[in-house]
């Protein structure tokens, strides 16, 4: 059978490539010479300077996204899990309601939402705001994260659920330190997700963030390209999207088992 | 979705424990304490929302106006006679069969390249997904500079303008789409082909199937579901396309490539200014998707049976 393979190890070889390549460019070209950027001879840095001197500052949106990200990560995480564990454990009423409810968020386009958002987090003084911005992801993220949680928590042997709530553990002790380490993998993959979703997400932010100094990264190095007169600057924008793809692929490598196992269960949101 | 097994009614609940009606009662109020912050969330966040959008479409609501009272169905009439709606709609469309087509095909095929564990395999595996790794925005801005002119390192492939005429800006979009989620896919189906036995192929090779029929008769028939989960997320997926067209062609050239949550978008905040108007049309997007899917489930079960 082997010999078969050959071409199909040729073609595979050269598909893998043809994917790897957008990548391997934009990290070599950030660093390489090229006319009308900030890099005009010799490799170096320069157009990461740039971004770092980019109104606000590379800093300031570095914050921002870091603030967007830890405070929807968590949010999602303290969320989904309680709510994970009363749908798995807990009959109350309206349960079935309450679950399908939260899945609908699903079928709704996040156009739709964000219109009446932008309203709506007006009156609640939250506009032009990172925590409003960080709420609205969180919500965008909960389908995904409260599914997960809820089939992590109904996948602990029915013994150790028990014992944890007959062993005189009130609720909430039982959930902390004995339901908490058997949901562990769920809690990553939701956080991930989480992370992922917020650290790229880009129409939401356009909408419901106007003040450019409170922008996420992704809506900077995008509106810096409409800078400087019309001119843009290619190399700048390289280097934005490094400093926005590394800690993805970074954490893609590392995480890549929870990853599959994210996709595997429902994946969302094409 | 599996039932939960849940603890209100312990096996031993034939021989009620003295303690049985205090605990019968309490597992309603705590599973209520545990699900509140979710009902907190999905109200504020997600039932207001939608109720506010079903009042705006019908009210004449400016940005920065604010309501101005009723006036159904001005909304919805002045969507439709939009000049750019009916092209927004049909360049929708058209940019989902294209993208769907496309994307499914090659999943596929990079599924049944990477079907079998090794080493090598494993890395392909990782090459086709490391793309999805990325934000929509991120992969976005970096096919932004691999398209430009001055930057572009695809000069040898001959091609004048990546996105200076229509046809040429909707064929980018796709290659940048198919680049960032044919990994993807492929994961979804590889799940699904490693859900297939081993010895449904071993029937086939002694019924002399040869790899053609195989695959024509057994493997397409059996991935039906994985297909299908695939299908309902790219088309949804490409119905609300909006992060590719902003960044990459801004709906241009001659609003050619605008699509439907695009527009929006400019409704909203961008010249018009009309929130009702958007509103509107947005409502409109979510009964079309709506419609898609029931059809698409409806279509999916039909065939099963």
């Amino acid at each position: 059978m082997s010999w078969i393979k050959t071409p199909q190890h040729v073609l595979a070889g050269g598909l893998a490539l043809i994917f790897l390549f957008p990548l391997a460019w934009a990290a070599v070209a950030s660093v390489s010479p090229q006319g009308g950027t900030a890099q005009t001879d010799g490799w170096g840095f320069g157009n990461y300077v740039t971004l770092a001197n980019y109104q606000a500052g590379i800093g300031q949106y570095l914050i921002n996204s870091i603030v967007v990200s830890t405070l929807t990560v968590a949010v999602t995480l303290g969320v989904s899990l309680l709510g994970g564990y009363a749908f798995a454990m807990f009959t109350f009423p309206g349960r079935n309601a309450l679950f399908l409810v939260t899945l609908a968020i699903l079928m709704v386009p996040y156009a739709t939402l964000l219109i009446p958002l932008y309203v709506l987090l007006n009156q609640l003084g939250l506009q032009n705001s990172l925590i409003g911005l960080s709420l609205v992801l969180a919500m965008f993220q909960l389908p995904f994260a409260v599914f997960m949680m809820r089939i992590s928590f109904e996948a602990i042997p029915a013994e150790l659920r028990e014992a944890a709530l007959i062993d005189g553990c009130g609720s909430f002790r039982a959930l902390r330190h004995i339901l908490v380490p058997a949901v562990k993998p769920g809690l990553i993959t939701v956080g991930l997700f989480a992370f992922l979703a917020a650290w790229n997400d880009f129409i939401t932010p356009l909408v419901l963030i106007s003040d450019s100094d409170k922008a996420p990264l992704p809506l900077a190095v995008a509106n810096m390209r409409q800078q400087v007169m019309g001119i843009v600057d290619f190399g700048a924008t390289e280097a934005g999207v490094v400093v926005l793809a590394l800690p993805c692929v970074l954490l893609f490598l590392a995480l890549q088992r929870h990853y599959v196992r994210g996709f595997m269960s429902g994946a969302l949101k094409g | 979705m599996a039932p939960a097994t849940t603890l209100e009614a312990p096996p031993e609940g034939a021989v009620a424990p003295p303690g049985a009606i205090r605990k019968r009662r309490k597992p309603q109020l705590a599973g209520w304490a545990y699900a509140a912050p979710t009902a907190l969330f999905v109200l504020i966040f997600f039932i207001v929302p939608i109720l506010l959008v079903g009042q705006m479409s019908i009210s004449d609501w400016g940005l920065f106006a604010g309501n101005r009272g009723i006036n159904a169905p001005e909304n919805f009439t002045k969507v439709i006679d939009d000049r750019l709606f009916w092209p927004a709609v049909w360049f929708t469309l058209k940019y989902t069969v294209v993208t769907t087509v496309i994307l499914l095909g090659l999943a596929l095929g990079l599924a049944m390249l990477v079907q079998e564990a090794s080493r090598w395999t494993g890395f392909l595996r990782t090459s086709f997904l490391v793309p999805s790794a990325l934000g929509l925005a991120s992969a976005s801005l970096l096919f932004y500079a691999l398209y430009s002119p001055q930057s572009t390192p695809l000069k040898f492939l001959g091609i004048d303008s990546f996105l200076g005429t229509p046809s040429a800006a909707l064929w980018s979009t796709v290659a940048l789409i198919v680049w960032r989620f044919a990994g993807f896919y492929m994961l979804l189906l590889l799940v699904g082909l490693q859900g297939i036995s081993g010895d449904v192929y071993e029937a086939a090779r002694l019924d002399g199937a040869g790899r053609w029929q195989t695959f024509r008769y057994v493997t397409l028939p059996l991935l039906r579901s994985s297909i299908a989960l695939c299908t309902i997320l790219c088309v949804t997926g490409s119905m609300l396309a909006f992060d590719q067209f902003y960044i990459l062609t801004k709906g241009g050239p001659d609003n050619s490539t605008i699509t439907i949550v695009q527009l929006v978008y400019n409704m909203a905040f961008f010249g018009q200014n009309n929130l009702g108007k958007a509103a509107a049309l947005s409502i409109l997007v979510l009964v079309a998707l709506l419609v898609v899917n029931v059809l698409q489930f409806r279509g999916l079960r039909d065939k099963e049976s």
